[in-house]
């Protein structure tokens, strides 16, 4: 009963925060909406037995997805409300689309609760008293290394292509360079010079 | 008691939710990035929930690879974005073919 209560819980906020993700007109109010979106998903997920993929959504995507969106958004000095302008002309398009993906997926749920899909075969079969963490990790570090290796490569290249791309070296500022600054010595910056009374200095 | 259609079901509503988030905010690139997390979270949720219902492990794991790809995802656009403010002074997606080099 109280799981039954908890889950229709955390699924209207899911749903109500979704649609005000898409909606809000500022984006802060946006971002702010998906943190509450992303947290009740995770609710979800513990109801269901998943602790470590929902402290995982928590961690990355609060802790640090939202953040990087929130940064985004409070460094690009923009009109949003000339942004909010079109947003009626696409809404029937969209609704229709929207639709017909209802109708696809409903379709999909009909077609596997009738039982024509053969789903009896378990990869990795859910052991009893085996936590959820380590489970996931004997699977992780045994049959799924390389895979689990390849994600922390698209990682990599995605903060290496992230660092790339909003890279610049600015004209405007003077940085400070060590190298030179210890490489600079007295004899070269410094001259010498007796010159004639009366007469200036050439520099 | 909670079963697997109630999660199909709200996962399904998520994911409808993030595309017509893409169809209707086609001025701002912010928030159509905001649009694809959530489809993504649908789809993890599904695979979380399917993994759990017939007693699989391998959902979960392959949920995690998709958290994997979001963030990475999330990291590029972002960046994509950035850059394309500092040159153009528009998130605006309905010239973003004019793109060059």
């Amino acid at each position: 009963m109280i799981q039954l209560l908890a889950f229709y819980l955390f699924a209207i906020i899911v749903c109500v925060s979704g649609a005000c993700t898409i909606l809000s007109r500022n984006p802060v109010h946006s971002v702010l909406w998906l943190i509450l979106a992303f947290f009740n998903a995770a609710g979800l997920m513990v109801l269901v037995g998943a602790e470590f993929i929902a402290m995982l959504l928590v961690i990355v995507y609060v802790g640090a997805v939202a953040v990087l969106f929130l940064f985004v958004v409070m460094m690009l000095d923009i009109d949003f409300t000339q942004l909010r302008a079109g947003v009626m002309k696409y809404a029937a398009v969209g609704a229709l689309l929207a639709l017909a993906l209802v109708a696809e997926i409903i379709v999909a749920v009909g077609a596997w609760s009738a039982g024509t899909l053969a789903l009896g075969r378990r990869v990795a079969p859910v052991q009893d008293g085996v936590p959820n963490i380590e489970a996931i990790g004997q699977l992780l570090y045994t049959r799924y290394l390389f895979v689990f290796e390849g994600a922390g490569l698209v990682l990599l290249v995605a903060m290496i292509g992230a660092i790339v791309l909003t890279y610049r070296k600015r004209s405007d500022v003077r940085p400070q360079n060590i190298a030179r600054q210890n490489a600079r010595r007295a004899k070269d910056a410094t001259r010498n010079m007796n010159p004639a009374v009366g007469q200036g200095m050439e520099l | 008691m909670i079963s697997l259609t109630h999660y199909l079901v709200v996962s399904a509503i998520l994911f409808t939710m993030g595309v017509l988030g893409i169809f209707m905010n086609r001025k701002n690139l912010i928030v159509i990035l905001m649009a694809i997390e959530l489809i993504l979270l649908a789809v993890n949720l599904n695979l979380v929930a399917f993994s759990s219902f017939l007693g699989d492990l391998v959902g979960q794991v392959f949920a995690m690879f998709v958290l994997t790809v979001a963030a990475g995802e999330a990291a590029i656009g972002l960046a994509i974005l950035v850059i394309y403010f500092r040159g153009r002074g528009t998130i605006s997606v309905d010239d973003v073919n004019r793109m060059k080099g």
